[in-house]
């Protein structure tokens, strides 16, 4: 086994197992590359990738950019706000125009839930989703088990908690699928309203009670309240939120066991997660910035030979 | 199915199945005719061996290895792998790249690069291309333990050769080492059927 089973990683839902650990085992290989002096590879010289964020980022974009300049793959960068999209231009359109240059990959962030797999089906370049809407983010799952990985070992069997705004998260659910098929046990923890009905049918447990849950896992990956999202009140307030669902100083000291924080970032300081949390010896929240880098390398180099 | 020609040398004539060209003894003496040749021309202060993966780093652990023996001398030891920096990316190779490993420096170093087998030349070009991530060595030499010298594709020529194989035929030339004590060290030639 040495080539995935897809043209395109558009959800971590469609990823054989054995897709998952060709990219993770890839990634460990890139992740040596990184911190190499002359920190390239001439692999993908070839290779033309256009990166499209029709939605803000800052980290994803910086974290796909850095991988393909890695690569040495030439890039082309398109941000909505200063394109043709806003004189009505459509998603199709757009992309079919990017392509006529000869563009081989497209990684995308749209705001609609499945815009990637939408063009997928319409064009020939492989597609990398790069997060659609509240659907899914599948290099931010793959980062993340990777981080997990390196810090606990085989994740089959470990605990593992998601806490916080799940309803609108598609790190959430990316982590879910990509959790589950590693063979982890994941909990989700959050207020009611912020957790969707029938999630536990995914096989994951569900519990309202933060400190039950930090006692219970291994790893803890907190979420940020995605307040933008939200068009209506979820919770009464921040504060309200931080006081019965943040993770904090205190709620760590209760506990009689090692546990490792992580945060996709960006973080809410005070919110989800106090800055003495976010900055201590438990979080790896920087490590996974940089095995981000590895792990798009792999989705890239990978789907580049297909 | 193949004569001996001069000291270490080898013509291949027709060979329909698998057939030994070294067997483990022969293999040992090489090895340690070549650690020999090593020791006489390096300087221990200023030298690093780096094995190519994957095939080459079991070559280069074991001259490691003689050369300790023979001196009393360890010169520091890595691996390289090769796979993001060839020039047959998507054209059906496989895509599984193993482990880098160069805990030291190589600036100004001399670099004794090991492979098992050298043929068209092309990995030790990918080898030399990934090496120069790592800083500037003064020197980089190469050993092998199979020169198939009427093969190259590239101008690149060893300067430690356990045997010269010279193949009329499309065959493979395999370094089998072996795994477990029930196994056996050997060369073999391996008939290609079609064409490469």
């Amino acid at each position: 086994m040495s080539q995935l089973s897809s043209k395109h990683v558009i959800g971590i839902e469609h990823l054989t197992v054995d897709d998952i650990q060709l990219i993770l085992q890839t990634a460990t290989q890139f992740k040596e590359i990184i911190n190499r002096p002359i920190k390239k590879v001439p692999t993908l010289r070839d290779i033309t990738i256009a990166n499209l964020f029709f939605e803000n980022s800052t980290r994803t974009r910086i974290s796909f950019e850095l991988a393909q300049k890695r690569l040495s793959a030439d890039i082309i960068n398109f941000s909505s706000s200063s394109s043709s999209v806003k004189k009505g231009e459509t998603l199709l359109d757009t992309v079919n125009n990017i392509l006529s240059m000869k563009v081989d990959m497209i990684v995308m962030r749209h705001a609609s839930p499945g815009a990637a797999h939408y063009l997928s089906e319409r064009i020939d370049a492989h597609i990398v989703n790069a997060g659609d809407g509240t659907h899914e983010h599948p290099t931010q799952a793959l980062l993340d088990a990777y981080s997990m990985q390196e810090k606990i070992g085989d994740l089959n069997g470990k605990k593992i908690a998601i806490l916080g705004d799940i309803m609108h998260s598609r790190v959430a659910l990316s982590n879910i699928f990509c959790l589950k098929k590693l063979g982890a046990d994941v909990t989700l923890c959050g207020p009611s309203t912020l957790i969707p009905k029938h999630i536990e049918k995914l096989g994951v447990h569900v519990s309202h009670n933060i400190d039950e849950t930090l006692q219970w896992c291994d790893v803890a990956n907190v979420l940020r309240i995605q307040l933008e999202r939200q068009n209506t009140k979820y919770f009464p307030s921040l504060r309200e939120y931080a006081l019965y669902f943040g993770v904090n100083r205190q709620r760590l000291e209760k506990l009689d066991k090692e546990i490792v924080i992580m945060h996709p970032g960006p973080i809410n300081r005070g919110v989800e997660i106090t800055s003495d949390v976010a900055d201590s010896e438990h979080s790896i929240i920087l490590d996974q910035v940089e095995n981000g880098v590895a792990i798009r390398m792999a989705v890239m180099y990978l789907l580049a030979n297909k | 199915m193949f004569t001996r020609c001069l000291s270490g040398f080898f013509l291949t004539f027709v060979s329909m199945s698998d057939t030994i060209l070294l067997n483990g003894n022969q293999i040992q003496l090489t090895i340690e005719r070549l650690s020999r040749e090593v020791i006489e021309s390096i300087n221990f202060q200023n030298s690093v061996i780096i094995g190519v993966q994957p095939r080459g780093v079991l070559l280069a652990e074991k001259i490691h290895q003689k050369i300790f023996d023979l001196t009393g001398q360890s010169i520091p030891f890595g691996k390289i792998d090769t796979t993001f920096h060839r020039d047959d990316f998507r054209r059906g190779k496989s895509l599984n790249a193993k482990v880098t490993e160069i805990d030291f420096h190589i600036e100004e170093k001399n670099v004794l690069l090991i492979d098992d087998v050298l043929y068209t030349g092309r990995t030790i070009r990918a080898a030399m291309d990934a090496l120069l991530s790592f800083g500037r060595p003064l020197k980089v030499e190469l050993l092998v333990l199979i020169d198939r010298r009427f093969n190259r594709e590239l101008p690149i020529q060893p300067d430690f050769v356990g045997n010269i194989v010279d193949t009329i035929e499309k065959v493979d030339v395999e370094v089998r080492w072996a795994a477990n004590a029930t196994e056996k060290n050997e060369v073999v030639f391996i008939p290609l059927k079609g064409n490469r």
